[in-house]
């Protein structure tokens, strides 16, 4: 039973259909254990150990940097240089408090404007994406082959194409140093990459349901936001925490559009913490950097399942 | 499964409309396009638009203050005798050609050594994953700069055996290579990709390959490899497509300058600096285009490649 216990998330998969693939083969596996010898249930016992052993080693060298800062975060700040432990021999909050108000503004007015744009990133990408999914997974139009084609294409588009025109843009129309070349893309479905997670989801929704709703004499709209919504709820979330990620961590944009420190997002922020200090400071740059991934780090613990589900059904960074 | 299979099965779908299929046309037509709407106008407005109008910029000389002043093909020809510029293509080959292969192959291990059941899977899994959700950060870049500083973790763990390791990031000769230690850190992602493929092999297979007396690496060659080979190479296109892209890690450790001595001087922010630095738009948008062109070249040659290793089971 532990064995398939451990079995994880993607195999809920609804295209997956790897299920009972996978259920029956972990429990041929076990049949055959249970008849084999002692010898060989000895041998797997030992080949186990070996893997955890490998998996400890290399997941503990993985992850030992980010708690190695976490801890240098709390030490003073000479040691980050002469003590690779984790030992901890008291704390100090101290860079914490330096790094907070090391800027031109306290680092939580960063975490603000960060918000911000993620919030407004999270509800452009859920409304305008899952209409366009809607039109893709259920309508007949004229055209639909050649923009399904183009809007999967678009997903692979290099942003650096588009960039200096959209610069260009942005800035004629005094957007530059604002919130808005961030957010209004979302509003208008560039990122491609959910309607395609989005389409995905709604061929797995039975289209009984919709004609279902028809013949009760619902129009397109009504069947979209009362029937085909609230189904796709996984895939929204799997959207939400994605694009939470994404925006929350994106340099390169906020790097282009917002030059005035008081619109700095908390990447840029961090970068423009990296120029200005001297090697006296990394303790609270540490501190601010903890601070940073806090949030994805958060997500992550509660999220993790539409993560992978949503990497394993669409296979994303 | 993928957005790439999908685009490949497009072609492929064929065939006339039926009567109903084209009552059914006509009756969705205009629901269809405002729902699609949005898209649309992004489409035009955000990404086809601009597309060709970097384009354009590309044959002209644009500083953002005068009107841009057709060129020709001067930025191109000027492309050609641009040392640093290729020095910079230099750079981004090396990151990819060699960071995402080895980091695939790490995850391939990895997605082995995690998938016949193993007791505290997810466990491990979150472990393994972490890192590729943070890797894009500024905050993780700031910790690699530190870690492999001339005074950094690596070297404080490296003095603990007597041994004086050199400043990984301000010595040019490492410098790149602590970068793509950075993506191959990051191989969580593919890693669950592959895991997700494994357990779509069939059992059978592999009941039938030991009924013949296959040994492990025998079943690894002949079976796990080639049903695996669909989501390696959906691996490797996006992971080449992602990497040629890749900015924030080198920015942020080098100091936003490429350096030392241009070592990290990454395509994408060559880019940057061209455009963003000294605003010269139109060597920037030439040199967007030219980055398409490497991607699409490569994602070609990869579809090409595939037809001969590539294996499809249906």
């Amino acid at each position: 039973m532990t064995e398939l216990q451990t079995k994880p998330a993607p195999e809920k998969v609804p295209s997956a259909g790897g299920k009972t693939k996978g259920a029956s083969f972990k429990s041929g596996g076990r049949k055959r254990e249970s008849r084999g010898s002692l010898a060989f249930s000895r041998s797997a016992r030992i080949k186990a150990l070996a893997k955890h052993a490998v998996l400890i080693l290399t997941g503990g060298i993985m992850i030992y940097p980010l708690l190695w800062m976490v801890v240098s975060s709390l030490r003073p700040n000479d040691l980050i240089f002469r003590e690779p432990g984790l030992w901890l021999n008291s704390l100090e909050m101290g860079n914490y408090v330096d790094g907070w108000s090391a800027l031109t503004h306290p680092f939580g007015h960063y975490m603000l404007n960060s918000a911000v744009v993620v919030i407004g990133s999270i509800l452009g990408n859920l409304i305008s994406c899952s209409m366009a999914a809607y039109a893709f997974a259920r309508l007949q139009f004229s055209g639909k082959k050649l923009f399904f084609g183009v809007m999967l294409l678009t997903i692979m588009l290099p942003f650096h194409v588009i960039i200096v025109p959209q610069y260009i843009l942005f800035s004629q129309i005094g957007w530059v140093n604002t919130f808005w070349p961030l957010i209004v893309p979302k509003l208008l479905a560039t990122d491609a990459f959910f309607v395609f997670l989005m389409v995905q989801f709604i061929r797995g929704i039975p289209k009984e349901l919709d004609e279902a709703a028809r013949i009760d004499g619902a129009g397109h709209p009504r069947i979209f936001l009362r029937v085909i919504l609230p189904l796709m709820v996984p895939a929204l979330a799997t959207t939400t925490i994605f694009t939470f990620i994404w925006t929350w961590n994106d340099f390169f944009g906020a790097l282009i559009y917002l030059t005035d420190p008081e619109m700095f997002t908390v990447p840029v922020a961090l970068r423009a913490f990296v120029d200005s200090q001297s090697a006296t400071s990394w303790g609270s740059l540490f501190a601010m950097s903890i601070v940073s991934l806090l949030p994805v780090f958060l997500v992550f613990l509660f999220g993790q399942r539409f993560l992978i589900k949503g990497i394993a059904t669409t296979g994303i960074k | 499964m993928s957005a790439i299979s999908e685009l490949s099965s497009i072609s492929r779908r064929k065939g006339p409309a039926t009567p109903e299929e084209k009552r059914a046309n006509r009756r969705d037509n205009k629901a269809a396009y405002i729902f699609l709407l949005p898209w649309l106008i992004g489409l035009v407005a955000i990404t086809v638009g601009p597309m060709i109008m970097s384009l354009y910029l590309s044959f002209t000389d644009y500083n953002l203050l005068q009107p841009p002043e057709w060129v020709g093909l001067d930025n191109f020809t000027r492309m050609l005798g641009d040392a640093r510029l290729h020095n910079s293509l230099r750079v981004t080959f090396t990151y990819v050609l060699v960071g995402v292969p080895l980091q695939l192959a790490v995850a391939l291990l990895i997605a082995l050594v995690l998938d016949k059941g193993l007791r505290g899977l997810p466990f491990y899994r979150s472990i393994f994953y972490l890192p590729s959700l943070l890797g894009g950060s500024v905050a993780v870049a700031i910790l690699w700069k530190q870690i492999f500083g001339t005074s950094g973790l690596v070297n404080q763990v490296l003095a603990m055996f007597g041994i004086t390791g050199p400043g990984w990031i301000s010595d040019p000769s490492t410098s790149l290579g602590s970068i793509i230690l950075l993506h191959v850190w990051t191989f969580g992602s593919p890693m669950i990709i592959f895991l997700a493929g494994l357990r779509q092999i069939p059992n059978m297979y592999y009941e039938a390959a030991e009924v013949d007396g296959a040994t492990t690496l025998q079943k690894f060659w002949r079976i796990t490899l080639p049903m695996l080979s669909p989501i390696i190479f959906f691996n490797l296109v996006l992971q080449i497509i992602g990497s040629f892209q890749s900015f924030t890690q080198a920015f942020i450790v080098s100091g936003g300058n490429g350096g030392p001595s241009d070592s990290t001087m990454f395509f994408t922010l060559y880019l940057y600096q061209k455009g963003f630095g000294q605003f010269d738009m139109g060597y920037a948008s030439a040199m967007a285009w030219f980055l398409l062109v490497i991607i699409g070249a490569f994602t070609a040659i990869n579809f090409i490649a595939s037809k001969y290793w590539v294996f499809y089971d249906d």
